[in-house]
């Protein structure tokens, strides 16, 4: 593992003032002219919030879209299942909010491990974004006077979230996705539904088509393009149980990897402190419950080890109100990481409760008491009522019980300021890149970021690139690079299927979930990771001998889908691990036990660690090489956070 | 608990179909039904079987993408809920339980319990949006939407596109679903320029694809997980009549 120079990585941020820097850069970028537009085919993969921005705005400009999903519909993605909110700086509520405390906020909220001009345009573009989605119809909460509605979010000082109810996610979506609809009705987007890619190609460097999986008939089908924008989402489900849907799965970024594309931060995942708890060997997935919930809910366990009298009989001076006690100044709205190692830690001790001993309380007599409990089914009553459906327990008279759940994967693929990877023609929007929440995600971020890629900064960063390519040859789908990237994929495909061992995939996903979750969760160290390391690359031994892919290829076929997911895990698993080993820190979710302090806190390491970590794939059982891009922090100065 | 499941099982749209039983005795209450058709699924690839091909992606009732039928009720028994929401304690030890896909001619099948809901999307295509290019739209409180509209057009905005009311309607109407998103759209200010060419476009769409008309039975309403009032029905009529008496 050495860290090789940082020249090979530009991020191409512009010059100028902070505030200046995405005007300036703008004015910069080449532009194409409509009747050049019409000559180009963007491939556009993936359909969540960031692909269906992307995919709408540039065939509006023009451009011949061609879209892919693996699900049935591009108005399903994971995109849709957000419920909390989006930030904007629109400063509506007038309680001082600006576009640079926006940015102030995202950039500390990721412990300064983030670009500072990725994170001001985010910030910047913002606003617009509202706009844009209130003019498509998104039936933001509203009030009395038909003005929109903003709450407070995430422990945020200011009020600057827009929602939807607790459907925000699938408003938005849905905006973008009936964008979409209007140009495939206007024949400028193609779509194609139940698709997978599952390779990239390239000639003479540069990103020039796909290959994908018709998901009905097992089909391997070629797309050539201009472009490629990778719009695939978080890769959080390599832990097997997370919050992400079942569909979300790492292959695309992966395989670009593979090709060349760098892999920025992979160990950076978030960890959401209050999800529902695991209930058995059967759980297929966890569930949020959104943040919002702790404005009034309490989280306690028993003081003693092994208390496991049911939670109302345990009196007040028994229970441990953990994170009142440690934070005294931001208690329950501790944020993220900080309350779900916290949890981590209580459990650990033998406190937890509920059947396994996994799960803490958040409870909320005292808010009922004072507010009543009308008041809380205003605030929270579809969200209780979700947590009845699911653990038959009612949360208005037991407390909930919580525990932390991968959530979301700040790594993914290295992106410049462009949002190019290092695949000339192959860029990265929303959680499929790596960029801007740096090492821990503040709540209503991602939507912001998804469609801030997607409406407002691919159509002007991608028109400099095509116009540079303005002559180039074009690639047609009869190219020999597409011969051999199909031919490989099929052998893959062929292999999978040949080995007939006596696994199912899920017994190797749980396993390797485990690992994930026990050594390259909450907490790390480097025994830990050094095992998980070796441990993983058996794991992935026994998988190609030992896995039972059921059926055929010639057919839908849900378990080859999920086993082609599973092998990509396996090798991004272990890159995750090198890189949690690598970063000899702790810094937002990334937690080192080697570096913290008496009491247990985060020590960030702004001399060795102010930068990037960006791998480089260099082939089958070959060692990833380091590379580092650097942060400068010229506007903001880097603060311990503390949260006491 | 033991569960007796009666499965559809179909290879492809030219093969024939039908009911194959399968017997579960170790199924856990808190499972949800999805969940257990994983569990299902082990136990047959582990007996080197097929497993049953089922649609499913968030797993808590708001992405639309999961379609079962449970004994003849299109996302089981419990109302305002998909299916993957339905938990196992619902469910007696020993019950029997058929499970089958949608079923509508605007919806072919595909592969055991999957269908092809893709008439959805080119319903929507036909006029389901607002035209506004991404760009500079106005401030987003430049037009205030008072709180009532706006909450109704959320009331309808919230469906997930499942196919429920159409799987549940003995006349296969998509009614309920087309419905909803002309009420959205009429109950916005955003919605109005547009709103007489949208509704004839979508109207006229939803009979091309084959589905049938409403004849107001409201199983739709009765199924809809995302709790769609069938006054969006009405709506999407009274919005029809009006464009077509004012269109020439
Ligand atoms: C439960 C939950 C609640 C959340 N709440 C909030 C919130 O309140 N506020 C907030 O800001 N953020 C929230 N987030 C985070 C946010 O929802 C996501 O980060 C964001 O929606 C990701 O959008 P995306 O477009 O990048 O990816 P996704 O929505 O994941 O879309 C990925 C797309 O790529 C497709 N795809 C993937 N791989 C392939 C392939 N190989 N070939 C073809 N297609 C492929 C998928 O089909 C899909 O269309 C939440 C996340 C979760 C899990
Ligand atoms: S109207 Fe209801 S049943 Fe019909 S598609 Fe929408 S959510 Fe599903
Ligand atoms: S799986 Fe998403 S609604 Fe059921």
């Amino acid at each position: 593992m050495t860290a090789s120079n940082n020249g090979v990585l530009n991020s191409k941020v512009p010059e100028g003032n902070l505030q200046d820097k995405w005007d300036n850069h703008k004015n910069n970028l080449r532009l194409v002219n409509p009747a050049n537009k019409r000559k180009f085919t963007i491939l556009v993969v993936g359909t969540g919030l960031a692909g269906a921005s992307a995919a709408a705005s540039l065939a509006e400009l023009g451009y011949n879209v061609k879209a892919f999903t693996i699900l049935d519909s591009a108005r399903r993605a994971h995109s849709i299942a957000a419920q909390g909110g989006i930030n904007a700086a629109k400063n509506y509520p007038n309680d001082g909010d600006t576009v640079w405390r926006l940015f102030h906020d995202t950039i500390k909220g990721g412990d300064y491990r983030s670009r500072e001009a990725n994170v001001f345009r985010l910030a910047q573009v913002s606003n617009n974004i509202i706009d844009q989605c209130v003019a498509q119809g998104v039936p933001f909460a509203r009030e009395y006077g038909g003005l929109l509605d903003n709450r407070s979010f995430g422990g945020a000082q200011v009020s600057r979230t827009f929602y939807a109810r607790g459907q925000t996610g699938q408003q938005l979506l849905l905006g973008a996705y009936s964008a979409m609809m209007r140009q495939v009705g206007a024949g400028k987007i193609q779509m194609f539904p139940r698709r997978e890619m599952l390779d990239l190609v390239k000639v003479d460097g540069k990103a020039k088509g796909i290959v994908t999986r018709n998901l009905t008939t097992g089909e391997i089908e070629r797309y050539a393009g201009d472009a490629v924008l990778l719009c695939t989402g978080g890769y959080g489900n390599v832990y097997y149980l997370s919050t992400m849907a079942k569909n979300c799965n790492a292959t695309a970024i992966w395989r670009c990897h593979k090709r060349g594309a760098q892999f920025g931060n992979p160990s950076f995942t978030q960890i959401h402190p209050t999800c529902i708890p695991v209930s058995g060997k059967y759980q297929s997935k966890l569930t949020l419950m959104s943040e919002s919930l702790r404005n009034d809910g309490r989280v306690w366990v028993p003081k003693e080890k092994g208390d496991n009298r049911p939670p109302n009989e345990i009196p007040e001076d028994e229970r441990d109100y953990y994170l009142e006690r440690r934070y005294p100044s931001f208690g329950n709205l501790a944020p993220r990481d900080v309350s779900s190692r916290s949890a981590k830690y209580v459990c650990d001790e033998g406190r937890g409760v509920g059947k396994t001993g996994l799960a803490v309380y958040m409870d909320f007599a005292d808010a009922i008491k004072r507010l009543g409990v009308d008041a809380i089914k205003a605030k929270y009553g579809n969200l209780f009522a979700m947590y009845e459906k699911i653990t038959a327990e009612n949360p208005y008279e037991v407390p909930m019980r919580i525990f932390p759940a991968v959530h979301f994967t700040m790594g993914g693929l290295w992106v410049d300021y462009n949002l190019s990877s290092t695949i000339p023609g192959l860029y990265v929007l929303g959680e499929a890149n790596f960029a801007d929440h740096g090492g821990n995600r503040l709540g209503a971020s991602a939507l912001m970021q998804g469609l801030a890629d997607g409406y407002f900064v691919i159509p002007y960063t991608l028109s400099d690139y095509l116009a540079e390519n303005l002559h180039a040859e074009k690639v047609g789908i009869d190219h020999k690079a597409f011969d051999e990237v199909e031919n490989e994929t099929m052998e893959r495909i062929n292999n999978l299927l040949s080995v007939k061992g006596k696994k199912t995939v899920l017994d190797f996903h749980r396993e390797l979930g485990q690992l994930m979750w026990d050594h390259v969760g909450m907490s790390r160290n480097k025994e830990g990771l050094e095992m998980v390391i070796k441990k993983i690359s058996e794991l992935r031994e026994e998988f190609w001998q030992d896995v039972n892919i059921p059926g055929e290829n010639s057919t839908l076929n849900k378990y080859l889908e999920y086993g082609l997911r599973v092998a990509d895990y396996m090798e991004l698993g272990e890159l995750m691990a090198r890189d949690a080993l690598d970063r000899e820190e702790s810094c937002g979710g990334h937690f080192r036990e080697e570096h913290q302090t008496e009491d247990g806190e985060a020590v960030r390491d702004d001399e060795k660690f102010c930068n990037v970590s960006s791998w480089e794939y260099k082939g089958e059982g070959k060692e990833p090489v380091k590379h580092v891009e650097d942060l400068n922090f010229e506007f903001v100065t880097p603060s311990q956070r503390s949260y006491k | 608990m033991t569960i007796h499941l009666k499965i559809w099982r179909q290879k492809d749209r030219n093969t024939p179909g039908k009911l194959v039983d399968y017997t579960l005795d170790d199924v856990n209450p808190d499972m949800s039904f999805l969940e257990m058709l994983d569990w299902l699924n082990e136990r047959l690839m582990n007996e080197g079987k097929e497993p049953v091909e089922f649609d499913h992606d968030c797993r808590e009732g708001i992405c639309g993408s999961c379609n079962l039928v449970l004994n003849g009720m299109a996302h089981g028994p419990m109302p305002g809920t998909a299916v993957c929401q339905l938990h196992m304690r619902k469910y007696k030890d020993g019950d029997t339980i058929v499970v089958e896909p949608w079923r509508a001619r605007a919806f072919p099948h595909i592969k055991d319990l999957v269908v092809d809901r893709s008439s959805f999307d080119r319903i929507m295509a036909a006029g389901g949006y607002i035209s506004i290019n991404t760009g500079a739209p106005a401030d987003a409180n430049a037009i205030p939407v008072n709180k009532y509209d706006a909450d109704l057009a959320f009331d309808y905005a919230a469906c997930i596109g499942c196919g429920a009311c159409v799987a549940a309607c003995p006349n296969s109407s998509a009614s309920l679903f087309t419905g909803a998103k002309i009420a959205q759209l009429a109950h916005l200010p955003q919605g109005h320029p547009e709103r007489k060419k949208r509704v004839v476009k979508m109207v006229d769409k939803m009979a091309e694809e084959g589905f049938g008309d409403c004849s107001n039975y409201a199983e739709c309403e009765a199924v809809c997980p995302a709790e769609i009032s069938i006054t969006s029905i009405a709506e999407m009529r009274r919005e029809y009549v009006k464009a077509l008496s004012e269109i020439e």
